[in-house]
Formats: C-alpha cells, sequence, structure tokens
C-alpha cells in the first residue's frame, strides 16, 4: 500500500472534507462522554443547546467567535507564506495594552467616531511590532520564527503583566492588577443592544473577505503564495522575498494585535492577564482546522466558540467536565489534518 | 554466456488505464552489464520497481537464481541479492557514511551494535571495487559523486550480486560519469550483473554489454552494443528518425549585450573573476564547462539574481547598473534557469500563474490580477510551442520535464526576446524533447535573438553555437569560432589549457 498524490482535487472533496472530519471528531468524542457516564447524544444537544439555547448564549457564542476570526486570520496569512508565526497570543496582548494606554492617556478625549479607528490602528501596529522583530531576526541572522515568536508570547504577557501592576495600573480598581480603562468613547457600539455583541463581528467578518480578495485576486496575493510555496522559484520571478515577508508579517501581526484591541473595547474596557483565554493558539487551531482559507477561517472560528461556549452549558447541566470541549477541538483539528491529506493523496496497491 | 542469475518474464503492470509495463521479459547473465534504455514515461523506472518489491505485478514474475521471488517484498529482494541504487538517494545527510551503509543491517533489538566489524567489511568492499569514501566523513558534506559511491556501497554491503542502477548520470559531471562507468565495469568484470537506466545515448553505447529498448512500457528491442549504432537507438527508443536540428550559417548583427572584467563576488568568494564576453544578435554564443565553474553565477548574473561586485555591463549600448529581475524580463532577456523544478516553476501553481509571474505588472491593473489575459496568455504558448499534458489552470508540476521546459521556453520566446539565456536547457530531457528545444533556440537566432547557451554537453554546444567560451574556475577563455574547433580542442578548453596556448602563440 502506498500514498498517491491526487492529480485533481474534485471540489465535492474539498467541500466535503472539514464536514467529513468533524463529524468524525464529534463520534470519537463520544466515546470519552460516554466514559464519562453522559449519554451522549444528550450531551451534543446541551452543546448546542448550551451555545444557542437562548438569546444570551448565542450572542455569547457569537462574542466569542469574533477575536478567534482575526487570529486565525491572522495565522492563516503567515502560513500561507510560510511564515510561523506562533506568537499571536503575545501580539494579542501587546494590540490590547497599547489601546488601554493610548484611550487612557492620549487619546481619550477624542470623539468615538474618531477614537476608535484611531485606536484600532494604534493596536494593530503594536501587534506589527512584536512579530517585525522576530522576521526582523530571521531575514538578518536565520533564525527560527517559530521559536522567536512562542517565546515572546511570555515576553510579552509579562511585559503586560508588569504594565498594569505598575506605571498603567488602574488606581480605582482596589489594588486589582488591572490598567486603566478606555474612554467611554472607545467602546465599540453593540450589535445587539443588551448584549455583550459588539460591531468586531462584523469587523472580523469584513477583514476575511478582504484577506479573501487579497490573496485571491491582487499581484500581492500571487507573490506572496508564490514566495511560500517555492521561495527560489518566487526569486527567480522577481518576486521581492523579503519585502513580501514583512507585508505578510504586517498583515499577520497586525490582525492579532486588532483581536486585542477589539477585545479591550468591545468587551472588557480593560486589560488583565486574563483578557485572553489562548485566543492566540486557538487562532492557530482555527487557521488549520479552515486549510488556511480565510472564508473558511469565520466558520471554523464559529465552530470552535460554539464548542467552547456550548461544552460550558452542558458541563454545568450534566456534570462532565468542560475540557471535553478541548477534547473536541483538538480531535477535529487532528481529524481535519487527515482529512486534508485524503484530498491531495490517494491510497493505491 | 553462463547462465541467467535474474529472469524477468511476462511482467505487466497497469496505472488507472496507463498500461507502465506491457509483457516484458528480460534475463541477465553473470558478469553483465544491461542497459535499460527509455524516454521519460516509457515504464523503466516501474520495471524496476516490480524487480525490487515496490511494485506488485499484475502479471509475470521475477526469479534470481531460478527461484521465485515473492511479489511486492523488498526484504526478500534484498535478501536474493538485488541492490538498487536510486536517482534520488535514499541516505541520511546527519549520519555518517558507516552509519548509513549499516543502516536497516542489523536488528533493531539488538544489544551492542558491531561496528568495528562493520567497518571492516566496508573498507573490504570500497578496496575491492575501488570505491574510496571516508567512512567517519559526514553525509552531508560530501559531493553528489561520493554520495552515490556511499550508495552503491551500502548495496554492495548486503551482498548484492545483482545491481540495479536509476538514472545513475543524471545528478552527476562528466567526469564523475566517466568515473562511475569504469568502476561499474570493473564490477562487471569482477562477477557482478548490472542493470542501469538511462536515456542517455552514448553513455549506453560505451557501457553496457546488451542494451534492451523499452517504449510506451513495450520492450522493443533488444541488441548487442557491439551490433547497434546511436541513431538506430534513438530512433527504436523514440519510435521514428530523431535529428537534433543543427545549426546553418549565421549571420551576427549588432552587440546587444557586452560585459567587460565581470566579477562576482559571493559569500567572500569571487565566482566569476573578471570575465569577458559579448552577444551578438542572430548569434549564439556557448559557454562550455564542467558545472560547478561558475556557470550557475554567470546565469544569475544575467537573470537579474546576482550582483556584479567589480566590472561594466553594456546593454543595448548603454552601460547599466545592477540588473534587477523585472529589469531583465523589461529589458527583452528571455531567462532559462539552470534547474527548471527549483527556480523555472513553482509546481503548486497553475500553468498560468507561472507563465505570468515574472512579468505580472503587464499582467495585472492597479495591482488586481487580470486572469483572464493571463489564461490566454498560457493558452497561446500551450498551441505555439506544443505544450502537452496540461491546460492553463492546471498545475504546472503534473507536465513531464520536457513540456515544463517548452513552457519555460514559450513563456520567453513567445514575446520575441532580444536575448536569450539558456542554461543548462536540454539537461535531464529526452531525445524528442531534446530536438524541440534545439529547434527553438535556433529559430530564435534565425529571428534575430543573441542567445547566451550555458551547458556541459559537448555535443549540444557544438551543434547549436556560433562561437564557444569556456568556463574554468569562474574564469572565461577567449572566445573561438565553432567551425575551427574539435571535441578534442575543447575539452582542452574545458579542462583550462586556452592559457597555455595562447603564451605559445604569442611566442
Amino acid at each position: 500500500m502506498r500514498f498517491e498524490r491526487r492529480e485533481h482535487r474534485p471540489a465535492a472533496l474539498v467541500i466535503a472534507t472539514p464536514v467529513i472530519a468533524v463529524i468524525a471528531a464529534l463520534a470519537v468524542a463520544g466515546v470519552l462522554i460516554a466514559f464519562a457516564g453522559a449519554p451522549v447524544l444528550t450531551a451534543y444537544w446541551k452543546i448546542l443547546t448550551g451555545a444557542f439555547g437562548s438569546r444570551l448564549s448565542t450572542t455569547e457564542t457569537l462574542t466569542r467567535a469574533a477575536p478567534l476570526m482575526l487570529t486565525g486570520l491572522a495565522a492563516a496569512i503567515a502560513f500561507r507564506a510560510r511564515l510561523w508565526n506562533i506568537g499571536a497570543e503575545g501580539q494579542f496582548y501587546f494590540g490590547a495594552i497599547a489601546v488601554a494606554a493610548a484611550s487612557a492617556h492620549l487619546f481619550g478625549g477624542l470623539p468615538s467616531l474618531l477614537q476608535i479607528p484611531i485606536l484600532f490602528v494604534v493596536g494593530a501596529i503594536a501587534g506589527m511590532v512584536l512579530l517585525l522583530f522576530p522576521l526582523w531576526l530571521r531575514l538578518r541572522f536565520s533564525v527560527d520564527e517559530v521559536v522567536t515568536t512562542l517565546l515572546l508570547n511570555f515576553v510579552a504577557i509579562l511585559f503586560v503583566s508588569m504594565l498594569i501592576d505598575g506605571v498603567l495600573k488602574d488606581p480605582t480598581a482596589f489594588g486589582w492588577p488591572q490598567s486603566e480603562a478606555v474612554a467611554d468613547a472607545a467602546r465599540l457600539p453593540k450589535l445587539l443592544a443588551r448584549s455583550r455583541l459588539h460591531i468586531g463581528l462584523a469587523i472580523a467578518v469584513v477583514l476575511a473577505l478582504v484577506v479573501h480578495f487579497v490573496q485571491s485576486r491582487t499581484v500581492f496575493g500571487l507573490q506572496s503564495r508564490a514566495a511560500g510555496l517555492n521561495p527560489a522559484g518566487a526569486g527567480f520571478a522577481g518576486v521581492p522575498l523579503a519585502r513580501t515577508l514583512v507585508i505578510v508579517a504586517m498583515m499577520s501581526g497586525g490582525l492579532a494585535g486588532l483581536a486585542g484591541a477589539i477585545e479591550v473595547m468591545g468587551v472588557k474596557g480593560y486589560v488583565t492577564t486574563d483578557l485572553s483565554p489562548g485566543y492566540g493558539y486557538s487562532g492557530i487551531v482555527v487557521a488549520m482546522l479552515a486549510n488556511l482559507n480565510p472564508l473558511g477561517v469565520v466558520l471554523a472560528a464559529l465552530f470552535t466558540a460554539i464548542m467552547f461556549v456550548g461544552a460550558d452549558g452542558m458541563s454545568r447541566s450534566m456534570g462532565i467536565p468542560t475540557y471535553i470541549a478541548d477534547v473536541t477541538v483538538a480531535l477535529s483539528l487532528i481529524s481535519m489534518l487527515i482529512a486534508v491529506f485524503f484530498t491531495q493523496y490517494r491510497i493505491s496497491r | 554466456m553462463s547462465e541467467a542469475v535474474l529472469e524477468i518474464s511476462g511482467v505487466s503492470k497497469r496505472f488507472g488505464t496507463n498500461l507502465a509495463n506491457d509483457n516484458i521479459s528480460l534475463s541477465l547473465a553473470k558478469g553483465e552489464i544491461v542497459a535499460l534504455l527509455g524516454e521519460n514515461g516509457a515504464g523503466k523506472t516501474t520495471l524496476m520497481s516490480i524487480l525490487f518489491g515496490h511494485y506488485v505485478p499484475d502479471t509475470g514474475k521475477v526469479s534470481v537464481m531460478g527461484e521465485d521471488l515473492p511479489p511486492g517484498k523488498p526484504r526478500a529482494a534484498i535478501r536474493a541479492g538485488i541492490g538498487m541504487v536510486h536517482q534520488h538517494f535514499s541516505l541520511a545527510p546527519n549520519l555518517t557514511v558507516l552509519e548509513n551503509v549499516m543502516t536497516g543491517t542489523e536488528s533493531l533489538w539488538s544489544l551492542a551494535s558491531n561496528v568495528s566489524a562493520a567497518r571492516k567489511k566496508l573498507m573490504a568492499i570500497s578496496g575491492r571495487f575501488g570505491l574510496r569514501v571516508d567512512p567517519d566523513a559526514r553525509l552531508g558534506d560530501l559531493s553528489v559523486g561520493e554520495q552515490q559511491r556511499v550508495e552503491i556501497l551500502k548495496a554492495l554491503y548486503n551482498d548484492a550480486r545483482i545491481l540495479v542502477l536509476d538514472e545513475p548520470t543524471a545528478v552527476l559531471t562528466n567526469i564523475e560519469a566517466e568515473k562511475l562507468f569504469s568502476t561499474l565495469k570493473d564490477m562487471a568484470r569482477q562477477g557482478l550483473s548490472l542493470i542501469f537506466i538511462s536515456h542517455k545515448l552514448d553513455e549506453v553505447m560505451a557501457t553496457a554489454d546488451r542494451i534492451v529498448v523499452l517504449r510506451g512500457g513495450k520492450l522493443v528491442a533488444e541488441r548487442k552494443a557491439a551490433d547497434t549504432s546511436k541513431a538506430e537507438l534513438a530512433e527504436l527508443m523514440v519510435g521514428r528518425a530523431v535529428h537534433r536540428p543543427v545549426r546553418d550559417a549565421a549571420t551576427p548583427g549588432e552587440t546587444v549585450l557586452e560585459a567587460v572584467g565581470v566579477t562576482v563576488r559571493q559569500d567572500g568568494v569571487d565566482r566569476l573573476k573578471a570575465v569577458d564576453f559579448h552577444l551578438r544578435a542572430g548569434e549564439v554564443l556557448g559557454i562550455i564547462g564542467v558545472s560547478g565553474n561558475g556557470q550557475t553565477v554567470l546565469a544569475q548574473l544575467l537573470s537579474g539574481t546576482a550582483q556584479r561586485s567589480a566590472g561594466d555591463l553594456v546593454l543595448y549600448g548603454h552601460g547599466i547598473g545592477d540588473l534587477t529581475v523585472a529589469e531583465a524580463v523589461e529589458a527583452g532577456i528571455g531567462r532559462i534557469p539552470e534547474d527548471r523544478n527549483r527556480e523555472g516553476a513553482i509546481g503548486e501553481m497553475a500553468i498560468w500563474e507561472n507563465a505570468v509571474l515574472e512579468r505580472i505588472q503587464r499582467f495585472s491593473r492597479h495591482g488586481l490580477v487580470d486572469r483572464r489575459a493571463g489564461i490566454a496568455f498560457a493558452k497561446k504558448i500551450i498551441e505555439g510551442f506544443d505544450v502537452r499534458g496540461g491546460t492553463p489552470v492546471s498545475r504546472i508540476r503534473l507536465l513531464s520535464g520536457g513540456n515544463m521546459q517548452k513552457l519555460i521556453l514559450g513563456r520567453n520566446l513567445i514575446e520575441r526576446p532580444r536575448i536569450l539565456l539558456a542554461a543548462q536547457p536540454a539537461r535531464g530531457l529526452d531525445e524528442g524533447a531534446v530536438a524541440a528545444v534545439h529547434e527553438r533556440i535556433l529559430e530564435a537566432r534565425r529571428a534575430g535573438t543573441a542567445v547566451l547557451l550555458i551547458s556541459e554537453d559537448l555535443e549540444e554546444v557544438m551543434a547549436l553555437a556560433d562561437r564557444i567560451q569556456a568556463i574554468v574556475g569562474g574564469r572565461l577563455s577567449p572566445p573561438v569560432k565553432a567551425e575551427d574547433v574539435d571535441a578534442r580542442r575543447l575539452g582542452l578548453m574545458m579542462a583550462g589549457e586556452w592559457e597555455k596556448e595562447q603564451v605559445a602563440h604569442a611566442v
């Protein structure tokens, strides 16, 4: 038995792949739920109602999906150009703290219409800066960015922790380590009144469309794809490799920084070190689940958010650990990677 | 001839609708060298994979010394004494030579590995066949030729009596190839039997006792080397008479490109040393040399991917600064890279994307790719240059080497370039494709293109070039007229003998 590369990928197969992968993952997770002593179908039903059963849970799921979409896009863009940005978590926090500082100390007096876009830019730039440094190390000294971006996550989070316990500490927070709050004018408008759902979701979806357009239609999209697939060939064809990587890094870091900015401005209003439940790392999973397709990222982020929010509801009502959500998402990733493999290869004798 | 050590009888293998091997029978005697000759896709590699147990044949069987081999069992093939030297070596670059040779020979469960015995055995084999290699060298530090020697040693270490070599010279320089063939002959004299796969007529004629020609999965002919000729083999292999085209008289026009004292320094080493040459419209300048003497850098210089550190480049009568890829393409320099899979094409991208990538500015507006124009451009190339096996939207990886090269030629020549840089344009192609590529180059020359042909194939350079310069250690000889030289003189030039000759003339 051996694997042969498929010459053509049927469209039906490409669409069916993620569906089959998710079903397979749910089936395996079902075994674990059964082990935990709960009826499997009821448990899945509880996940679904936990995620969509009420207005509150639906808006909560969508609120969770927004930052996942942005960090998912950040990973998808970078990975497609073979820039292994594992640092979205740190870039997320950099974007968040930059926005809090900028709103509290610089732009707090500006009206919403002006302040919000400025803060978006500030957050994105903060994320970019944190990625451009490892990229420079790679281009200049060939330092592997997997290591540098990953380790910078810890540096970034500890740095943020230092700031919110020091110069940016909120004096009115009764000694809790949290940053000063953003100005009221910097709070994002809600998509739905009386919920936490803010316009960040709409922004994320629009950005996914923009990224899809850039990748599929523009010269830059073509060149960055070429640079990722075959750097020597791209260089021979005149693609400016370093410049392409810098732009890719700015887009990737910028999106991760923006995710942090939006989370602060849309949900919490200030920064703590538990602002992100691992959005940066989950973004990698989301990107891989989407097979690096920006439109797929939107769906994969929704799926991941459903699993996380829904599993909370399920565990409350059935007494199963919430870790089942992590397990299910992880299993989906594994089955997705296997399924993607089979869209590219076939078994032959 | 003595009895057959290997017998392949009635082997057929079908992949989908493609009959890769059609009822092939073949025998090999002790001490014999058989060449398996055929174009790419003729079924040579499939047949050898069946022999080695990688594939299970649909019908037929393989027997060694009269005993049938179980199909699909590489281990049984190795135990029966069959050794395979793959075109792409199956060696680990981070291990030493000795470790590579020993890999897979010892049980995973044995507590201690018997390194000293293995070393002794390896050195004995190495001495017996004159395959000199340092057992403690790290494989990744060896040249390709030396790595191949390790691959052969590994097969011999496993007590191979039948050695199969898959296109052994594809990765070697001419000198390394000659050395390899004298080793192979020596091995045959010592009683080993060899099969080597090739599509190069010269080496087949020079080395093999018997030649078996495959075409389209069928065994079409079997000849003793003494009873056949290159012309006959070429015709058998391609299925019709092929003639490599030869240039007619040249009428060179004005000088379009001139290099004066150009030096290129990379990583602290002068890869090109003060070279002088000029290209004239409607003329082919051949640069001949053993690979690794600066050809790559010379090609990069004119492709816009390497910059000179000294000297002048004069393009169309004007001195120019650093040449970028975009400027080179814009200035009408068509470029055929020496490694088409690495530099010439991005395998996972569509044919049309590969066609337009280097001239993307012309196929885009306001930063948006004009997909329709790109597909039309690719279609024009496919039709005009007889590219088979793909549509504009299929991935370029699906094309055979010859068709990929036709596409690369096409994307350059369809624009009627004023200069064509062709680096090793026929390397690795089969006879039919070589003829097609040569024909296109001569056609461009007739249309007034100045061609710089970089090649290590003497025959190719003598057939196409009007003037010839040799490249040795980054230095270029003065040009000679093709009419004034023969193969012997070119061989001397490739060995760097021109300087002595000049001195002799001066005296």
